[in-house]
């Protein structure tokens, strides 16, 4: 029942939010702000955790395939698909949604309960479009910078593998990510990603948004954020990979 | 002027407020005070519609509250100012970006203007101008409830809502803010509801004080009329302390 309940609130409030804003001026005031911070500030996290994944990926990859019978491109191949099917969109944004969903949820949470969005109600303000409406916007439109920067940079952690050690040379890795390259899974991989930032941002604002009591519910909402949207990123993964790739 | 019609509210079959009537005037200090879950906040929340009430009618000026939609409940809120017991200015602004958020919001002027009219605001409250440029988090409490005054009066209220202005506060601070609000409403011709249980408070500034208890409106008058009541849930509630019984005696 609770989920039908929460589900309808989901939605009453994304009506509030998906509007025109009251001032245009506000939004642009505050969207390049989220730009930054949503957008700019992961940079660092997205850098780190792609550079890591695409070497340890290439590692694992060429030391569980060691068969004379495959072509010794097939490591950078293998590599090469699995960041752009899976890693740089899928695994990108679950680990996102611990970092921005709690950051959205915690920041909108201490605000419902230290009466600011009531102060807004209170004013006439549509708080909901207000405060969600440049979040959404802003992740929305930095998500496939960041997949994109994730696939490159995670590509160079395999390129790394190559130089610094003897595990794969540089040659057959540059060749195995290049070979049958198919674009679509650039476009599969981003429209997934589109997708999955409006669900972290959106469904972390409604948690943080609903917020109610002191310090521990903004905790425990900005929990519920993370598992929630976690959850539904999972569970539309394999919806639009049904879509898209069936 | 604000009226409050045989106004009930119910929560989950809990009757909080039954048949509450009362006329809250222009000008004027309207203080609602009672004991703690004598259903004041409901009331208070009741009036500015952040509750829907089960009946009655909730009249400002003639425009009855219930009967308004969504986007005229909206537009009747730019002409209400809120001190909230907490300030609830926004974090991620200045002192004076506080103030002029209504404005930048609501007003169809120029930055300029905008600007000019939050610093009137805020030497009305009489804040120093070093601290314009501050945080919330880094002035003290009482220049909060300043700033939180100076935003509320930024786009000239006709209703002006103080839900606890003196919660946090030292007794001489309290007094400042009280003196600061009733000047307000005086200077401004506001409609100002003041939710409290501050008797300092209630004899400072309370020109038409109701009296809520058990949900119903037990009394109403002014701080002068209070101390020749014969109402013993007024008179226990008002002088329960020490110093207040004796300041009944004297002035008896």
């Amino acid at each position: 029942m609770n989920i039908f309940q929460d589900t309808g609130k989901y939605v009453l409030l994304m009506r509030r939010v998906l509007v025109q804003p009251d001032r245009w001026r506000m939004f642009f005031r505050q969207f390049p702000k989220e730009l930054e911070k949503l957008g700019l500030q992961s940079l660092p996290i997205v850098i780190i955790i792609s550079v890591f994944i695409g070497a340890i990926m290439t590692i694992q990859t060429k030391l569980n395939t060691e068969n004379p019978l495959l072509p010794t491109y097939s490591t950078g191949l293998v590599t090469r698909d699995t960041l752009l099917l899976e890693f740089s969109s899928t695994i990108l944004c679950l680990i996102l949604a611990g970092k921005i969903g709690s950051n959205i949820a915690s920041e909108i949470g201490t605000m419902r309960i230290t009466e600011q969005i009531d102060a807004l109600e209170i004013m006439g303000v549509n708080s909901a479009n207000f405060l969600i409406l440049p979040k959404i916007a802003a992740f929305v439109i930095m998500m496939p910078f960041l997949v994109i920067f994730s696939m490159a940079v995670g590509l160079s952690g395999g390129y790394l593998v190559g130089v610094f050690s003897d595990i794969i040379t540089t040659a057959d890795y540059l060749l195995g990510i290049q070979y049958a390259f198919i674009p679509y899974y650039v476009f599969y991989s981003l429209v997934k990603s589109l997708v999955f930032a409006f669900l972290i941002s959106s469904v972390a604002a409604f948690y943080g948004y609903y917020a109610v009591g002191g310090a521990l519910d903004v905790g425990k909402a900005s929990t519920n954020a993370v598992v929630n949207s976690s959850i539904l990123i999972l569970f539309f993964n394999l919806l639009i990979t049904n879509l898209m790739l069936n | 002027m604000i009226e409050v019609k045989h106004v009930d509210k119910s929560f989950d079959g809990n009757h909080v407020l039954k048949n509450v009537s009362a006329v809250f005037e222009d000008g004027k200090t309207n203080m609602i005070i009672g004991a703690s879950g004598s259903g004041k906040t409901v009331l208070m929340k009741s009036i500015i519609g952040l509750h829907r009430i089960d009946n009655g009618q909730i009249e400002y000026d003639g425009r009855n509250l219930p009967d308004m939609r969504m986007k005229e409940i909206r537009l009747l809120r730019r002409e209400v100012g809120m001190l909230f017991q907490g300030s609830a200015l926004f974090d991620s602004m200045t002192v004076l970006e506080n103030v002029m958020y209504p404005l930048e919001m609501f007003a169809d002027t120029t930055k300029e203007e905008m600007e000019a009219r939050a610093r009137y605001c805020l030497q009305h409250v009489d804040l120093k101008e070093q601290s314009y440029g501050l945080p919330p988090s880094e002035i003290s409490g009482g220049m909060q409830k300043r700033v939180a005054i100076a935003r509320a009066i930024a786009l000239q209220p006709k209703y002006l809502f103080c839900d606890e202005p003196n919660s946090g506060l030292d007794p001489k601070t309290s007094l400042i803010i009280d003196r600061l609000i009733h000047d307000i409403t005086v200077e401004f011709n506001i409609t100002t509801i003041i939710n409290s249980h501050d008797m300092n408070s209630v004899m400072e500034i309370g020109e038409n004080i109701i009296f809520i208890n058990k949900g119903e409106k037990a009394w109403q008058g002014s701080k002068d009329d209070i101390f020749h009541v014969d109402n013993q849930d007024l008179n226990d509630f008002v002088f329960a302390s020490e110093l207040y019984k004796k300041v009944k005696k004297a002035n008896a």
